[in-house]
């Protein structure tokens, strides 16, 4: 199981804030995640599929797409940072 | 070294007063303060809204600070971020620095608040006359940070 947080404007389109999943078959990396949950519908497939301009961090630390996730990671997504 | 992020206002001139006088060696303090501006591109700002990741956000300002230590002498540091609603000229981040001399201090401020805006989990959502809107990252924040 992972635990999966979305923040800000993804929470806002997918009115999703938080979820406990399985890790899919084959999802193995940041990206992977990404293919498979723009899968879900339109909204998702908006978001995810521009893989560039959603962040990820796993366990707290930011990551790059090829990061791998196992299970027990608490993996989040947001739009690039804005504050200061 | 501290890190708080809070809903609470933060008063400068005590943080200063207690880093001043916490320990030896400084000779130098550095200050940044942010706070809620009225206008943002080109329209009127009546409040903000700041959302942040609890446990990713302490952690992201402490590592900012650890980067700082490693390339600047530093004596001290604080990061207070402020989350929730806000309104104009409201503070929103205090950055404060001390050091033996001014150049490590300066240096080392000015860095913090450049990684800050591009690695720091915060999010903010203004409202104008039409509504509410997400506030986009820059170009140049990323530039900032780059440079570096």
């Amino acid at each position: 199981m992972i635990k999966v947080l979305y923040f800000a404007r993804l929470k806002e389109s997918l009115n999703y804030s938080t979820e406990d999943m399985d890790l899919p078959v084959g999802v193995r990396t940041v990206a992977q995640l990404k293919d498979h949950l723009a899968k879900r519908g339109e909204a998702w497939a908006n978001l995810f599929n521009s893989q560039h301009s959603i962040r990820a961090a796993i366990n707290h630390a930011l990551v790059e797409n090829d990061a791998m996730i196992k299970n027990g990671d608490e993996v989040a997504f947001f739009p690039p940072v804005t504050g200061g | 070294m501290s890190v708080k992020v809070q809903t609470t206002d933060f008063d400068v001139g005590a943080e200063i007063v207690a880093m001043r006088l916490s320990s030896s060696h400084i000779g130098a303090l550095v200050s940044f303060v942010g706070q809620v501006r009225d206008l943002n591109d080109g329209d009127s700002i009546s409040s903000m809204f700041l959302e942040h990741y609890p446990g990713m956000t302490e952690k992201a300002l402490s590592e900012i600070i650890a980067q700082a230590k490693t390339r600047w002498s530093i004596v001290d540091a604080t990061i207070i971020h402020r989350v929730g609603e806000l309104k104009p000229q409201d503070q929103i981040v205090l950055v404060l620095v001390a050091s033996a001399h001014r150049q490590d201090a300066f240096s080392a401020c000015e860095f913090m608040m450049d990684q800050l805006k591009t690695n720091a989990p915060f999010w903010k959502k203004e409202q104008t006359q039409n509504g509410f809107r997400w506030v986009e990252a820059k170009a140049s924040d990323e530039a900032a940070r780059q440079r570096w």
